[in-house]
């Protein structure tokens, strides 16, 4: 599976995401944001980082960039994007995702392990997981609090992936920090699946994600 | 004619502005006693165009294309002649 790894000026997670991909055993490829032809990709992953600086909001500079259009291609060939950490402030400021990710209630870059409930295993991403497992993968951000002004149809439409179970880092609404398109296809996820790949690394719970994608279809 | 644009961003009425209670509560620890704490981005540029109401309606576009995200944000636009 040829998985596309979408890079920025700023983002700072593509090569952990391109580690965790190969890991999973996908063949990653490094996609600079002025490509517009994605069609020989099975999948892209944004990865986390400050793209773009932050200016203006996070993510809505990298929103309006020409790569945007070939990942909107591939969404609409029912291809599998993720968005993670800024990956999904751009694809939320994109408008593939409902909502938006503000700054978090108490207005500080917030890193530190989390306990993450899954809350849907209809993504790709989310498919190797048991509804309601709970595991630990890392956040980091300043912008990660989720809001949403129409919570009742993301609840009747299953696209709550992910929650925080316990403490509330952020002040997301109902603790909400992942979330998909009506098709469960686009997934936007605050924490860092890619930062949790190995034992050495404190948890290897993130791993599943990527296999999950790579067991997708 | 070349206009001066100010373009004032602000988050909707009633939404969580943590940088503006923080702001507030630093005020507080200073003896400043203040209320309705506020913070707001302006973005200025200028542009040659023909009249006032083309200058309008461009800016409006970019602020519902790329300075603004209408779902959490409110801007204003103020358009002023170039006097030189």
């Amino acid at each position: 599976m040829k998985v596309g790894v979408i890079r920025f000026p700023g983002s700072n997670c593509d090569r952990d995401v391109h580690y965790a991909l190969q890991l999973a055993g996908a063949e990653p490829e490094y996609i600079w944001w002025n490509q517009k032809d994605l069609r020989h990709l099975d999948a892209v992953v944004i990865p986390g980082g400050f793209s773009y600086g932050d200016y203006l909001r996070a993510g809505a500079i990298a929103a309006i960039t020409p790569v945007i259009e070939g990942i909107k291609n591939l969404v609409a060939e029912e291809k599998p994007v993720l968005g993670i950490c800024n990956g999904a402030q751009i694809l939320s400021e994109v408008g593939l995702v409902p909502g938006v990710f503000m700054v978090n209630e108490n207005p500080r870059f917030n890193c530190q392990w989390s306990q993450i409930r899954i809350e849907s295993t209809r993504t790709p991403f989310t498919s190797s997981f048991d509804k309601g497992q709970v595991i630990k993968i890392p956040i980091a951000h300043a912008e990660g609090r989720y809001y949403n002004s129409d919570l009742q149809s993301l609840k009747d439409q299953d696209q709550i992936v992910l929650k925080f179970q316990g403490e509330n880092p952020n002040g997301s609404l109902e603790g909400i920090t992942g979330v998909c398109d009506e098709t469960g296809l686009v997934c936007a996820l605050m924490p860092h699946p890619e930062r949790a790949l190995e034992q050495i690394m404190g948890s290897d719970n993130g791993l599943n994600f990527f296999k999950g994608l790579l067991n997708y279809k | 004619m070349k206009y001066n644009v100010e373009v004032m961003i602000s988050l909707k009425k009633g939404m969580l502005n943590p940088e503006a209670s923080t702001i507030q509560r630093a005020l507080a620890l200073l003896g400043y006693e203040v209320h309705k704490t506020e913070t707001l981005d302006i973005v200025k540029f200028s542009m040659d165009k023909d009249n006032e109401e083309l200058v309008k309606s461009e800016v409006e576009d970019m602020c519902e294309k790329l300075l603004c995200n209408p779902v959490i944000q409110d801007y204003q636009i103020s358009i002023n002649p170039q006097q030189d």
